[in-house]
């Protein structure tokens, strides 16, 4: 074995969760989860070391991981915006948003931006139709957008 | 109350009735300080404790709380459903994956009422003898987990979850369980292969979730505003939850969920089956905006059969919605006014679909991306004329013939939109083009 890509404080949170569940393999979506909070992506060593902790096949891990839209499996910019296109913020203007994202910035989306600042995508209902349209920015939702508003969120972000 | 489906009759007021929920809605977290004072917090679940398993069961099947999540079975029933004695090791789960596309209300719950759910859950569990719980919770709601973590904290440093729940010997113990990205997830198998470890593909039942569900054992699985609502059940009783509803076996308040095209987009939370889809429409959401015209309404996500604008004086409970021909759902009302093209917005419905179709089952992975190309087709202004009858005969050949709901989820809204608004769709076809555009 190689040596360890995962920082001991993965390690210490994977140990304080193991005796929540009656499996190992249950780990496998939180330990993916904190591995991915490290790096920003899961890369094939990452996913092979998580196999390792698990005591799964590398396969069987690329297997569950690739179901899943929220696990990176290419680096993403410090800003991963993704904005919602679903129906209740596709009725209140969200293409225009998502457009307006990728001119600003120059990509299209599921690109990132060369000086890996920003990365754009375009996400599923993200269960804020109430205050569309909404986006997150890595972890935080915003909402009620205009592209005035977008503007400025982009603007501060360092 | 034996009158079925009777017409709310008081008068409207532009202030929403007492709530349950949503009279404790504000910027933050409600604390375990504030839930203990304002909201009788966890005396519920010391009432529980006092009573047998049974007798809470009883409680909660009085009360006619219908599953909120979207299928609309009855927790009592559910809970009932447990086998007493078991091998192996019974397990009680929050769905907390909120994805259906217009449905909102489970993450205000969590962020503004965190307790509710967990004493709804530890409720929940004694009913049903498990001692381990998981709140299942979309990936997306990180500030929710947080949250949830903290609520869970207080409450097990209080006494009210962990070991010796107080000092009655009854040990509950929730983690919260992050999901990642997948729709389908919200289904309850699904949510169990993902919770396992495993991707999140819909299982073959039976055997329900009641006798093997969660690592084998039996389980149980309820929606946030479901469980949010046992406390009040064990309050104040099962016969005076049930009476909040206006229709006989549908009782508590309800979170309706309105998006879309209206003036006051948002949740009302009101006595389930006291409204109509044109009240919330007109009167608590001040109509359409800019004044415009209604074009159409899906009332419960965007799973649910589309109403036309002369269909919206249906009473917004789950049996009425069912008696003609659609269903309430999650409650999540998504308004379309007049001007917004019906082919454009069915052919995101379905592209969402198929984008999450797990992919198990054939009719559902190959009908939803069928469906989806047709949808393009028409909408980019390359349809034929038999294009029409070819997605209706694809809907046909989606629904109902999978191991979940999914494709059925796809179904419903092809076969409403495209009778219900076939004229929008001929247009596009004629014209070589959208006439909106």
């Amino acid at each position: 074995m190689a040596d360890k890509i995962l920082s001991d404080k993965f390690y210490s949170t994977m140990k304080k969760l193991e005796p929540r569940y009656p499996s190992k393999l249950a780990l496998l979506l939180p330990a993916l989860h904190a591995a991915q909070d490290e790096f920003g992506w899961l890369s094939s060593g990452v996913m092979d070391e998580v196999a390792e902790y698990i005591g799964i096949h590398p396969a069987q891990v690329r297997e569950v991981a690739t179901f899943y839209s929220m696990y990176n499996f290419k680096p993403v910019g410090k800003y991963h915006i993704k904005v919602c296109t679903n129906v209740s913020c596709s009725l209140r203007g969200a293409e225009r948003l998502l457009e307006h994202c990728e001119k600003k910035l120059g990509i299209k989306v599921a690109e990132t931006t060369p000086d890996k600042k920003f990365t754009v995508d375009e996400e599923e209902c993200l269960g804020a139709c109430g205050t569309a349209p909404a986006m997150m920015i890595n972890d935080d939702y915003h909402e009620n957008l205009d592209v005035q508003k977008l503007d400025r969120i982009l603007g501060e972000l360092e | 109350m034996s009158e079925q489906e009777r017409p709310p009759e008081q008068p409207f007021e532009d202030s929403q009735p007492e709530t349950l929920f949503i009279q404790h809605f504000c910027e933050e977290a409600r604390p375990l300080s504030y839930y203990l004072k304002n909201m009788s917090g966890y005396s519920a679940l010391k009432k529980a404790l006092g009573m047998s398993s049974d007798e809470v069961i009883n409680e909660v099947k009085k009360a006619h709380i219908r599953g909120r999540g979207g299928a609309g079975f009855p927790a009592g029933v559910k809970w009932s459903l447990i086998p007493k004695e078991s091998a192996k090791a019974k397990y009680f789960i929050c769905n907390a994956d909120e994805s259906e596309p217009g449905t909102f209300k489970d993450r205000d719950l969590m962020r503004y009422t965190p307790h509710l759910v967990l004493e709804g859950m530890a409720i929940g569990a004694y009913a049903i003898g498990a001692h381990t719980g998981y709140i299942y919770i979309r990936g997306e709601y990180v500030r929710e987990t947080g949250i949830l973590q903290a609520a869970i904290l207080e409450a097990e440093k209080a006494g009210y979850l962990g070991k010796n729940i107080m000092g009655t010997g009854f040990d509950f113990e929730i983690t919260i369980h992050r999901g990642a990205g997948a729709y389908i997830c919200g289904e309850e198998t699904a949510l169990l292969n993902s919770l396992e470890g495993r991707r999140g593909e819909p299982r073959v039942k039976p055997p329900y979730p009641a006798i093997a569900g969660a690592f084998g054992g039996p389980t149980v699985v309820n929606n946030v505003e479901t469980l949010a609502g046992v406390p009040f059940v064990l309050n104040r009783g099962g016969d005076w939850y049930a009476k909040l509803g206006r229709i006989t076996n549908s009782g508590g308040t309800r979170i309706y969920e309105v998006s879309g095209h209206v003036k006051k987009p948002g949740l009302y939370e009101l006595d389930s089956g006291s409204v109509t889809v044109r009240q919330l429409i007109y009167d608590y959401c001040h109509g359409i905006l800019d004044d415009k015209k209604l074009k159409a309404v899906i009332p419960g996500g965007s799973s649910a059969p589309v109403l036309r604008a002369d269909e919206i004086d249906v009473v917004a409970d789950i049996d009425p919605m069912l008696k003609i021909g659609s269903m309430l759902g999650s409650a999540g009302m998504i308004v379309v006014s007049e001007d917004y093209c019906l082919v454009r917005l069915l052919a995101r419905i379905v592209r969402f679909y198929a984008h999450e179709s797990c992919g198990q089952c054939t009719p559902c992975r190959e009908g939803t991306k069928w469906a989806q190309d047709i949808l393009d087709r028409i909408e980019g202004g390359r349809g034929h004329q038999q294009d029409l009858g070819l997605i209706l005969q694809v809907a046909d050949n989606m629904n109902a013939k999978s191991l979940c709901a999914l494709a059925d989820a796809a179904a419903g809204p092809i076969i409403s939109f495209v009778t219900k608004f076939r004229a929008d769709f001929e247009a596009h076809i004629r014209g070589g083009k959208c006439p909106h555009a």
